[in-house]
């Protein structure tokens, strides 16, 4: 069923027994990293906060600001504040376990299977934050108009009913197949470069998969943004 | 494995991604053709430009990336195979 072209390995992993349900550790692991960082640098960027920023707490508000100006562009300036933490935290994870799978030289540790890379190269990571966007969405357009959230399935014309049905299924589908293929793509490209020419070659490839990555955590929460936005107006 | 089952497969996982690299292809060149031009008109509007025209970028390559995922379906986890 799978197999390996030489030394690329593509459907390895390391599976964890929890509670009678095999899962993916190696993605558990470098996802806690992720959250660890995440938190560590929230944690510490907020303690002891002066009225004139500096050093840490400088950079966690020019983050802040920079993530709220994401929510913002798309959900303009009423909405945004209560979307704030949700499209942030997207954007973060995202962005943090991108980075941290193309920076961090995980080949160096060796797992019995499988090995350490963004978690975000896993189909259920990139399932799972899609369809948190969905549930945002049902729960945003139910909070902001109750029943009259279904008029939107019959709008503009009775005769789109089963394309706005069918859009509840592309959008998590899109969003997450965006994602993960952006991300497996690119280290397979990288680590098919490094198999014919381990030198040098593979680095343009490499500075691309950084820039593609970070344009792939602004369009995942873009996206969302958006279509929170589309239910809540 | 069937020979001729897996001989298919790699030609459609080709198929699937040179395919699918058309269109987007196209669509990136207007794209950007037309932000150079807008560049070109207004070069005080760079900043936002160049940010709608990631984004739209971004968009336009993931339809590459579905004939991907088809691609590596069939090349990693073919469901035809055994």
């Amino acid at each position: 069923m799978f197999f390996s072209l030489a030394a690329v390995e593509v459907g390895t992993h390391l599976y964890w027994n929890i509670a009678g349900l095999p899962v993916h550790g190696q993605v558990l692991i470098v996802t806690w990293l992720v959250i660890a960082i995440i938190l560590t640098i929230a944690v510490l960027g907020t303690q002891n906060m002066q009225q004139v920023p500096k050093g840490l707490q400088n950079f966690v508000e020019a983050v802040y600001e920079y993530v709220s100006g994401i929510a913002r562009d798309q959900m303009g300036e009423y909405e945004y504040r209560v979307w704030t933490p949700y499209i942030g935290t997207l954007f973060l994870f995202i962005f943090v376990a991108n980075w941290l799978g193309a920076l961090v030289p995980w080949k160096l540790i060796h797992l019995p299977e499988g090995e350490l890379a963004a978690p975000t190269n896993d189909i259920n990571t990139t399932v799972a934050l899609s369809l948190l966007t969905s549930i945002s969405y049902f729960y945003g357009g139910f909070k902001a108009k109750g029943l009259g959230f279904f008029a939107r399935y019959i709008s503009p014309t009775p005769i789109f009913l089963p394309i706005n049905i069918l859009e509840d299924f592309t959008k998590p589908l899109s969003l997450s197949f965006r994602l993960f293929g952006n991300i497996l793509a690119d280290e397979i490209v990288v680590s098919v470069l490094c198999l014919l020419v381990p030198l040098i070659v593979p680095l343009p490839v490499m500075a691309l998969g950084i820039f593609a990555s970070s344009v792939q955590a602004l369009v995942f929460s873009t996206l969302s943004a958006a279509y929170i936005t589309e239910c809540i107006e | 494995m069937n020979p001729i089952i897996s001989g298919a497969s790699v030609i459609a996982a080709g198929l699937a991604i040179g395919l699918a690299a058309i269109g987007p292809g196209i669509g990136q060149g207007s794209a950007a053709a037309q932000a150079v031009e807008g560049l070109a008109r207004q070069p005080e509007a760079e900043g936002k430009i160049r940010g709608t025209l990631l984004l739209s970028l971004a968009f336009m390559e993931s339809l590459t990336i579905y004939g991907l995922v088809v691609a590596l379906c069939l090349l990693f986890a073919n469901p035809f195979v055994g």
